[in-house]
């Protein structure tokens, strides 16, 4: 076909660069194809070694996990950490973001709440560990308040796990529940509460409307974050009862019993789950309003 | 405007919020408090604080963990993750900026994955290939790992910064004869340096935080500081609690060093703000 151009018709560089491609674009492929090796390519490899088990067929990895409730109980575990820790961030981030927006002067709330989620969660568990330990500072408050007679047991177990998520997540999902409310034009509820809306009212017609598409995205973040919870579930969990995670069974199948095949299944479901409850929420999103919720502020 | 209408019931409820703010940080306070306090103690048991105080843990931590070798493990994975996330995010940013061609959602959904797929979630398989080419438990294997989220995170700040840029100034370059690289280093690369900055600085705060990743795919002599002080804390018991703290301390100074630097030059909402990126 390119022999056959008429002198008048462009070239081939011609013709790509008009549809965007040329030398700059190419700039593009060092970062895409380290990409593709180091994200693409291990999870193809791990989804095609996840049906290629040890001993059995092609399904005898999933079989095991769905078979054996010292795996597949690990999904119950997880979601009953991840789930309430992160419905909990959110109703705790929503009132929080919502007065902090009309505040001038941000950037010192902003500034501390940053620090948890800069340390991570191992800081955070050797925090609580000496915190809440039975010697800590909030059992001896809680006895020299006389709320307690004897110190409480707060870590090594559930809530261990559930106060370090709170502690690393509340921040998180507050400063991303923050970027969106303050994308919402005042006007709006200046609009509603001129026309009589209480400040109940004007949250339930107007801002939790606007508010939701943001906040079904802040949910996934959050709880794909949660749902992945490692150190905290050792350090400060139960990591052989209670707060035995999906995580710690897959790090347990590929470095204690070193099997490849078996961890990378169970990694596999990890990702499904987690797409599992993403396109759900997102799908559920869409039953609120979706558009504009301010002034051009992209 | 509303604050005549402003009822008891809300006046409670506006204390109700910043009491709880002010018990998180409080909290969060006593978190951290109680590691410094613990990491100077010489003994602290069943008191509100330590009888007397020494700095002697943090000369013991030093020897005990080789924080030498491990800090200088974590500068070089450190280092080498934000210039290599540079070299490559960069150009890719200026590319996405500047050109729209087929396929380009497609790409950028590639940039955005690695950044909501947990770390944990793609550790394994990827820790699996890189043992399997005889990286695993390298430094090699560390840095390119981290690259994982690194690299995408560059490229999707910088991209914002690159579209303020007045594309006539290129053009005026190209018109007098400056191909892609003179380009880059006279003319962008100056105007970028505080996005670029930015990137990188975040860069290098989450590396030295990234635990995940790091533990998959370290061995003994790849840890960097975040991993070496979870083995202590996981290995409570082997030594004194209060050498694992000062070890803690060194941890945390080491990362807020660097955060209060990239705060001079971002916003704190960016350090979490894929979220920006994820709805374009």
């Amino acid at each position: 076909m390119t022999g056959a151009a008429l002198p008048r018709r462009p070239g081939l560089r011609e013709r790509l660069a008009r549809r965007g491609l040329d030398g700059t674009t190419l700039l593009v492929l060092p970062a895409a194809l380290a990409i593709l090796a180091l994200f693409v390519f291990p999870f193809i490899e791990g989804l095609v070694l996840s049906f290629l088990p040890k001993q059995g067929g092609p399904l005898a990895n999933y079989a095991k996990f769905f078979g054996d409730p010292y795996l597949w109980k690990t999904i119950p575990t997880t979601l009953g950490i991840a789930i309430p820790a992160t419905l909990a961030n959110i109703a705790l981030s929503v009132p929080v973001a919502l007065r902090v927006r009309r505040m001038k002067r941000q950037r010192l709330l902003t500034t501390i709440l940053v620090i948890p989620i800069t340390l991570g969660t191992v800081l955070v568990a050797e925090g609580l560990l000496n915190y809440l330990g039975p010697q800590g500072w909030l059992n001896r408050t809680l006895m020299a308040l006389h709320l307690i007679d004897r110190p409480v047991r707060l870590v090594h177990n559930y809530w261990g796990v559930l106060w370090s998520l709170v502690i690393a997540g509340f921040p998180f999902t507050f400063l991303l529940t923050l970027s969106y409310v303050s994308g919402i034009d005042p006007n709006l509820e200046r609009a509603a509460a001129t026309l009589g809306a209480g400040p109940r009212a004007r949250f339930r017609t107007v801002l939790l409307p606007l508010m939701a598409s943001g906040l079904a995205i802040t949910f996934c973040l959050s709880f794909v974050q949660a749902f992945a919870v490692y150190p905290s579930a050792v350090l400060v969990g139960a990591p052989a009862g209670s707060t035995r995670v999906i995580s710690i069974a897959a790090f347990q199948a590929a470095y204690e019993t070193y099997d490849d095949s078996l961890a990378s299944s169970i990694a596999m479901i990890m990702a499904a789950i987690q797409l599992v409850i993403v396109v759900l929420v997102l799908a559920g999103r869409s039953l609120f309003y979706r558009g504009p919720a301010g002034g051009g502020k992209g | 405007m509303t604050q005549s209408r402003t009822s008891i019931l809300d006046r409670i409820w506006i204390l109700a919020v910043w009491t709880f703010v002010g018990f998180f940080i409080l909290n969060l306070a006593a978190i951290v408090g109680a590691v410094a306090v613990n990491s100077v103690a010489t003994r602290w048991l069943g008191t509100w604080l330590p009888k007397a105080y020494t700095w002697h843990w943090y000369a013991d931590a030093w020897s005990e963990f080789q924080l030498g070798n491990i800090l200088t493990v974590t500068f070089e994975v450190v280092g080498a993750v934000v210039l290599l996330s540079g070299l490559l995010g960069v150009p890719a940013a200026y590319a996405l900026s500047r050109r729209d061609f087929p396929g380009k959602k497609a790409v950028m959904l590639l940039f955005l994955l690695p950044l909501l797929v947990p770390p944990m979630t793609i550790g394994i398989p990827l820790a699996t290939v890189l043992y399997r080419l005889g990286l695993g438990g390298t430094i090699w294997g560390v840095i390119l790992a981290n690259l994982v989220p690194s690299l995408p995170f560059v490229i999707l700040i910088t991209i914002p910064f690159i579209d303020q840029i007045d594309q006539r100034v290129e053009q005026a370059a190209r018109v007098f004869g400056a191909n892609t690289l003179r380009l880059f280093t006279h003319v962008l690369v100056p105007l970028l340096t505080p996005g670029i900055l930015a990137a990188l600085l975040l860069v290098l705060v989450r590396t030295i935080a990234m635990f995940e990743l790091t533990f998959l795919t370290s061995g003994p002599t790849s840890q960097t500081l975040v991993v070496a002080l979870y083995y202590a804390v996981s290995a409570a018991g082997v030594r004194a609690g209060q050498s694992v703290d000062a070890m803690a301390m060194i941890y945390m100074v080491t990362t807020l060093v660097w955060l209060v630097i990239a705060l001079r030059f971002v916003n704190p909402t960016q350090i979490v703000g894929r979220q920006a990126a994820a709805r374009d």
